[in-house]
């Protein structure tokens, strides 16, 4: 079963959702894993300090051209919908990052001089926290494209009983990317005007995509009703909420596991965990 | 004319207000929100809409089922899984082909290798942007389509219109409030730009955002700032971040304090330096002039 935690608006607390849930889960003797898709900034490894055992380099297709068997017929630019390879008077040029590994350059070119090569976006790491099998995708710095890397984190996974998907903010490509073939996803956001405008963003997202969703509110006793009164009249479960608790802010800052650190905590999370598998249909199987 | 963009890396260290507060306190100067899947820099600046555009980022295939002969080629040639086969439509039919519009990334090699022409391939309606006024001046934004792409190109698009009309009507300042991440929308909205200031927290996830995103504009040679904001959360790091905010080439351009007034200035949908003259106020004028002075010799 896989989960995945997501938000419209940033820093509402997903990571601290999704490593708790994790911790709980992997405390009731769940086989668990924790897959880290916020590849532009992911954060998860703070809090559950894996031991990492693996680490290894996710690539892209690109086209390479042969300049000696190019005829310069300008095919391979006509097909690229993304000015990735261009076709000038006397070479063809090649721009690897606006690339998105479709393959149509190879595919048109008459005289098979463009071949496909591999070009690294960034690296996988993968290990150990605890009972808690972890990977965490590490986009290169200045490659604009995240969703080639969040598909590698998902594959990584191992078989789980439970898959928990620490997804990227916003509504875009990155987030469909992570959230795409989840059985559930916990939507967090914060009882305000910006966190109630990115939460219907989304649910617009999630309802396009056809996925179960629930609504967790952080610092709940903040802001206004807006999200509540947003809820009850969609019908959106409000799976739990999580008070305004400056320790809480303080032992997130510090990278630690508000189940760890502030136990009385941990019944939110175990409730919560237990109503978002129930809902996906499934239980909780504990290792013998 | 001098634009400053306004990033964070990590999500939810308050961009939005602060480029609120930014706008408020500039008097007059054009406002585009980059942030363009999740915008909210219009909940506090409330922008009056004048112009509505529509923004078509790419191409979308459409298979005409009339057409199709049921071939596969197209689901053969896609890599990006977008092309579904469907039930029995009809007795004489056992299958269809599909296009996924979610998966489709617009690379159109289903329309250009379909031998019977059965797939259109048209510019696809990926969302809206806007030309609006506000109180503190012109203001570009824009709204994505429900799970649309193309952020990067509307993000493109938004600061070429915010600095036409910056040049047409002379005024001194873009103010740009970005997106969270490294990744597309933020490179898109960050090059070129004069001063990026980077908005972040004294967390170990701030910390270890900032690092990313410094490398960021280090990688594009654009001129960076740091501004902490809740910086009293944890004193000690916030120490940490001055100092590696050097060691990271960044100038180091102020510091603001918590308070619950932002929460309260955003319900009442207004910039936070309109909202209270407390000390959180005076922490971002401060940051301000430090942050014009900055954009000013740039």
């Amino acid at each position: 079963m896989k989960i995945a935690v997501a938000s419209g608006k940033g820093g509402t607390g997903k990571t601290t959702i999704a490593v708790n849930l994790a911790y709980v889960a992997s405390h009731a003797g769940e086989r668990i894993a924790l897959l880290d898709c916020d590849v532009e900034e992911p954060n998860a490894h703070i809090f559950l300090k894996p031991k990492i055992r693996e680490k290894h380099s996710v690539g892209v297709l690109i086209p390479e051209v042969d300049q000696k068997k190019c005829t310069l017929c300008g095919k391979c630019g006509e097909i690229c919908q993304y000015n990735a390879i261009v076709s000038l008077p006397k070479k063809v040029l090649v721009y690897p990052e606006l690339c998105h590994s479709c393959g149509g350059c190879a595919l048109v070119c008459p005289e098979q001089a463009v071949a496909e090569i591999s070009r690294e976006i960034g690296k996988i790491e993968q290990g150990q926290a605890g009972h808690i099998w972890f990977a965490h995708g590490i986009l290169n710095i200045g490659e604009i494209m995240s969703p080639p890397m969040i598909k590698a984190v998902k594959h990584a996974a191992p078989p789980a009983e439970l898959i928990i998907i620490d997804a990227p903010p916003g509504t875009s490509c990155p987030v469909i990317e992570a959230v795409r073939g989840v059985d559930y996803t916990i939507l967090v956001t914060e009882p305000t005007p910006f966190g109630l405008h990115d939460l219907k963003l989304a649910v617009g997202m999630l309802r396009t995509l056809e996925i179960n969703f629930g609504v967790v509110i952080n610092r709940s006793d903040l802001g206004d009703q807006g999200v509540r009164e947003y809820c009850d009249e969609n019908s959106i479960r409000i799976l739990a909420e999580i008070p305004d608790d400056r320790r809480i802010a303080e032992s997130y800052s510090r990278g630690e596991i508000i189940c760890e650190s502030l136990p009385e905590y941990q019944s939110i999370f175990k409730t919560l965990i237990q109503t978002v598998v129930a809902k996906t249909g499934n239980k909780l199987k504990a290792r013998a | 004319m001098k634009e400053l963009v306004i990033i964070s890396g990590k999500g939810g260290t308050g961009k939005t207000s602060i480029t609120g507060a930014f706008a408020a306190l500039a008097g007059n100067s054009v406002l585009a929100d980059c942030d363009v899947d999740a915008a909210d820099l219009h909940l506090l600046l409330k922008p009056r809409i004048i112009q509505k555009h529509d923004f078509y980022g790419g191409s979308r295939a459409l298979i005409r089922n009339e057409l199709c002969t049921d071939c596969g080629k197209c689901r053969e040639v896609c890599r990006f899984d977008a092309i579904e086969i469907r039930g029995p439509v009809s007795p004489h039919r056992q299958k269809t082909y599909q296009v996924d519009p979610v998966a489709c990334e617009g690379c159109g090699l289903c329309a250009y290798f379909c031998p019977a022409q059965a797939i259109q391939f048209d510019p696809a309606l990926n969302g809206e942007w806007y030309i609006s006024g506000t109180n503190y001046g012109p203001m570009v934004h824009a709204q994505l389509g429900m799970a649309e792409g193309n952020s990067g190109k509307l993000v493109s698009l938004i600061r070429q219109e915010a600095k036409k009309i910056a040049e047409e009507e002379k005024i001194e300042n873009l103010l740009i409030d970005g997106s969270p991440g490294i990744g597309c929308p933020v490179i898109a909205s960050i090059t070129g730009a004069d001063q990026v200031l980077i908005i972040t927290e004294p967390t170990l996830s701030g910390l270890h955002d900032l690092q990313r995103v410094a490398e960021l504009t280090r990688h594009f040679h654009i001129p960076a700032m740091v501004g902490i904001n809740k910086w009293d959360i944890n004193e000690e790091l916030t120490g940490e971040i001055t100092r590696q905010a050097e060691e990271l080439g960044l100038t180091m351009a102020g510091k603001i304090r918590y308070s619950r007034a932002v929460t309260e200035a955003q319900v009442k949908q207004m910039p936070i330096v309109e909202y209270t003259n407390d000390g959180i106020s005076q922490d971002i004028r401060e940051l301000w002039q430090v942050v014009m002075g900055e954009l000013n010799k740039s």
